[in-house]
This record gives structure tokens, C-alpha cells and sequence, in this order.
């Protein structure tokens, strides 16, 4: 499979998430699409992990790809964490405002 | 056509769309379960990739934990009689123009690296994805990242709490 497939794919899958975010106005939708867009970049690590280079002749140095699935467990690891405390931040905002548009988080600006 | 390429245009096709049923479902409920379907499409690309230990933890991680912890948070407030601040669509239509324009740039930038287009991913192959190897890497060489990720989650949990508290 040629690896600009996989680019392709998860740069959509990203833009996808980048444009839920800019017309979303639900924070946890917003949140939501902020998670699609972490899933589409370990996606593209997962499949540059199995990347192999045609030009190399055989007997050529093979790199080793587990570095690149450890980063994506990683990132799942710190992704689990920051939706616990997005979600408590969310669940705080709508007890204060009893609303969760993010068009009602506007006191910092006068 | 070969079976992993079928496998692989489904998958695809089914992450693209539950993708943008995400985004553009009014109710927050459909949008967790349209979330969920993109998480096990993603799952099958791992498993297409034979990364086995990435795709268990992706959907243990993300389809079984968090996913519910939205629809939990999702389903505990009252959504129904919100109020409706301005619906601006001429906001909605430039955010879909720019995140257009993104994928334009990052596609076009992926077509002019020419030596990377030339190499190709091993599907169904190669066993760096298995707990086995996995495990050996991560309790050797990354065994301090590790450490300090459970540090990352005792402070996450703390301040979970601390933020979700009700203040008396």
C-alpha cells in the first residue's frame, strides 16, 4: 500500500476534526472532534511505523518501528488524562453557566 | 483486487463518513456513537497494519473508556431546553473553508515530497506490533517515560476530582 494512502487519509480524517471544532459550538462536541484529530495522527504513526523504502537494496538497514507504536501508546496515555480533566472542566462550566455553548464563555472579553 | 486492499478502501470509506456524522449531528449522543464506529475503523487499520497490541488498547482506551465517560457526562446534564445563542452560518461556512484549505495544503505538501512517495507500507507483516516486542521496548529502553505517565494519571485523577468537587 503506497504510503501517501495513509497520508491522505488521516490528513482527512484531521481536517474533518479542525473543521468540527471551528463550527461546532457544543464544547463537548468541540471536545469530540479534538479527539478524531488525535486519532488521525496516531493512525499516521501506526502506518509510518511499517513504512519500508523500495530504494533500499536488500541486506539495507530495516528501521525498527517499535519506537514509533510506543509513542502512539503515549499519546493514548496522556490523551486518557486530558479527557478526565476536560471533562471535569465541562462538567464545572455547566454548573456555573447551566449551559455548555462555548458562546457563553465570553467574560474575558470586556 | 486483493482481500487487505478491499479491507482497506472499507475501513476508509467507513472512517471518512462516521467522521463527518460526527460533525454534523445535532444531538451530542449520536455524535458519541458516530465516534465509536471511527474508533473501531481505526482499530481495523491497526489490525491491517498487524500493530495487535495498538488496536487492543485502542478500542479497551478509547472506545470502552472514553467514549463512555462522554456519554456519561453526555447523558448527566440536561441538554434538551437549552438556550439558542446566535447560530451564525457564516461562521460555520468559513470554518469548513479553512479546514478545506488545510487539507489542500497538507495534501499538496505529502504530493511534492517525491522520495517519500516512492516507499510503500507493509500490510499484514512484521511482527514490531506484537505485545511481545512492544513489552521488551517499553519496560527497557522507555521504562522512566512510563514511570512518570502513572505520575500524569495520579495528577490527572487529583485534579479531576479537585475541578468536579462542589465547592461548599
Amino acid at each position: 500500500m503506497p504510503v501517501s494512502y495513509y497520508i491522505i487519509l488521516a490528513s482527512t480524517l484531521f481536517c474533518i476534526g479542525v473543521a468540527g471544532v471551528l463550527t461546532r459550538r457544543n464544547a463537548i462536541i468541540i471536545f469530540m472532534c479534538v479527539e478524531l484529530m488525535l486519532n488521525a495522527v496516531n493512525l499516521l504513526l501506526v502506518a509510518f511505523s511499517k513504512m519500508q523504502n523500495i530504494a533500499t537494496p536488500p541486506g539495507g538497514v530495516i528501521v525498527n518501528g517499535a519506537d514509533a507504536q510506543i509513542f502512539v501508546f503515549f499519546i493514548m496515555v496522556v490523551a486518557a488524562a486530558e479527557v478526565s480533566v476536560g471533562l471535569a472542566i465541562i462538567v464545572m462550566m455547566y454548573r456555573n453557566v447551566h449551559s455548555i455553548d462555548i458562546n457563553f464563555l465570553n467574560r474575558l472579553k470586556n | 483486487m486483493d482481500i487487505t486492499t478491499i479491507i482497506f478502501w472499507f475501513l476508509s470509506v467507513l472512517a471518512l463518513f462516521s467522521a463527518i456524522m460526527v460533525v454534523t449531528r445535532k444531538n451530542p449522543i449520536f455524535s458519541v456513537l458516530w465516534l465509536i464506529v471511527v474508533f473501531f475503523a481505526i482499530s481495523g487499520h491497526y489490525l491491517l497494519l498487524n500493530a495487535q497490541f495498538l488496536a487492543v488498547v485502542n478500542i479497551i482506551v478509547y472506545a470502552g473508556a472514553i467514549m463512555v465517560l462522554f456519554l456519561f457526562v453526555v447523558m448527566m446534564m440536561n441538554l434538551d431546553n437549552l438556550p439558542v445563542v446566535n447560530k451564525n452560518t457564516w461562521m460555520k461556512f468559513l470554518g469548513v473553508i479553512s479546514g478545506g484549505l488545510l487539507l489542500c495544503i497538507l495534501v499538496s505538501t505529502s504530493k511534492s515530497a517525491t522520495d517519500m512517495n516512492l516507499k510503500t507500507i507493509v500490510l499484514k507483516d512484521g511482527d514490531i506490533g506484537l505485545i511481545e516486542n512492544l513489552g521488551k521496548v517499553l519496560f527497557t529502553k522507555y521504562a522512566l517515560p512510563f514511570e512518570i505517565s502513572s505520575i500524569l494519571f495520579l495528577s490527572a485523577m487529583v485534579g479531576a476530582v479537585v475541578i468536579g468537587k462542589k465547592e461548599s
